[in-house]
């Protein structure tokens, strides 16, 4: 049983869904919806990025393509690498970073050959807007529950990062249930999926965090999911505000 | 002073990126990811296409014409951090143009 499908495989780098897997009727309406989806962001970013987020996002972007390299070992014969969409998420915040997400799909695709052309609307369903918004949902959800202190934003976003794997992977399984072209017990993949996805999630919980806390040490202010931490600007009883 | 604190946490980043795309990656875990890892054992793997642009300068990780394994994923990967840069700033740039025109109708400086 070689997996010689994929000649990549042996190089250790970030395997998206290439082409084949998954019928033309599934991929294209995964296209539109991550093309409506993505369109969405592109329209709220505009309205809302302040100048400083601008490089910010550029870094996170690049960042993002870096660790995705970086795969690591998960159980015998098994690797994982980061999604990042929480990571993006949680340090630009959810329009933006999938944004960032798409953009690392999109030359991975072109320039690497990693992930497949018609394969292209599901990788950024899955990963930037299930994994990258749905993932920053996680992250509010688990943060409303939290004290309110930069190592409860480090937790939140490690959290949210290992279930967005999950959940990527369960789009990953839907669709496939759609518009499979192999033939393979459904329940039987879904286990699997949903086993080794979840054993990556702590890769993914683990990166996050240290990427979030070493930014939160160095730029606090950079974290957009945490400004609300930030210290703010008093009103004192409407006094005109003199010299410093 | 903010301003050019935020250059030097982004080439600060940056060199964390290039560092970890050109001496990490190449030693990364070369067992197959999740997905593809199901797919070889559910048995799904072989209805897999070839990638259509197999034959770029830079497809799957490896710089045509550099024989040596490390190196050529360790290129490639500083090119990719670089690319990916560059196309977001490019991105960014553009969507912050966007909304300063839409914006600065009314007010003048």
């Amino acid at each position: 049983m070689e997996p010689d499908g994929d000649p990549r495989a042996e190089e250790g780098t970030p395997l998206h869904i290439p082409d084949g897997f998954i019928n033309a009727g599934t991929s294209l309406a995964a296209g539109v919806a991550s093309a409506g989806g993505v369109g969405v962001c592109l329209k709220k970013t505009a309205v809302t990025m302040e100048e400083k987020q601008a490089p910010l996002a550029g870094l996170v972007a690049a960042f993002v393509f870096a660790a995705q390299m970086v795969n690591f070992p998960v159980a015998l014969g098994t690797s994982g690498h980061l999604l990042g969409g929480v990571l993006a998420t949680v340090l630009v915040g959810p329009w933006a970073g999938a944004i960032c997400v798409t953009l690392v799909l999109l030359v991975q695709a072109l320039f690497f050959a990693d992930g497949g052309l018609s394969a292209l609307g599901l990788n950024v369903l899955n990963m930037a807007l299930i994994g990258g918004l749905g993932g920053y949902a996680v992250f509010r959800t688990v943060r409303a529950v939290l004290p309110k202190t930069r190592p409860m934003v480090v937790a939140a976003s490690a959290i949210a990062a290992g279930v967005s794997v999950v959940l990527a992977s369960i789009g990953f399984f839907v669709e496939y249930a759609i518009g499979g072209v192999g033939d393979v017990s459904l329940e039987a993949m879904f286990a699997a999926m949903v086993g080794v996805h979840a054993l990556i999630g702590i890769g993914e919980a683990v990166i996050t965090a240290v990427t979030v806390s070493a930014v939160l040490a160095v730029r606090p202010d950079l974290v957009y999911g945490a400004r609300d931490l930030l210290p703010q600007l008093e009103i004192r009883h409407g006094q005109p505000v003199g010299r410093a | 002073m903010d301003r050019k604190n935020l250059t030097l946490f982004v080439v600060g980043g940056l060199i964390v990126a290039l560092g970890l795309a050109f001496f990490v990656s190449p030693f990364a875990s070369s067992s197959p990811d999740g997905l593809n890892k199901v797919a070889i054992d559910k048995g799904f793997s072989d209805t897999q296409k070839e990638h259509a642009l197999d034959d770029g300068p830079l497809a799957g990780y490896a710089v045509k014409g550099v024989d040596d394994e490390r190196v050529s994923t360790g290129i490639a990967g500083a090119v990719g951090v670089v690319v990916t840069f560059g196309l977001a700033m490019v991105l960014f740039a553009l969507l912050r143009t966007l909304r300063s025109r839409r914006a600065s109708e009314p007010s003048g400086p």
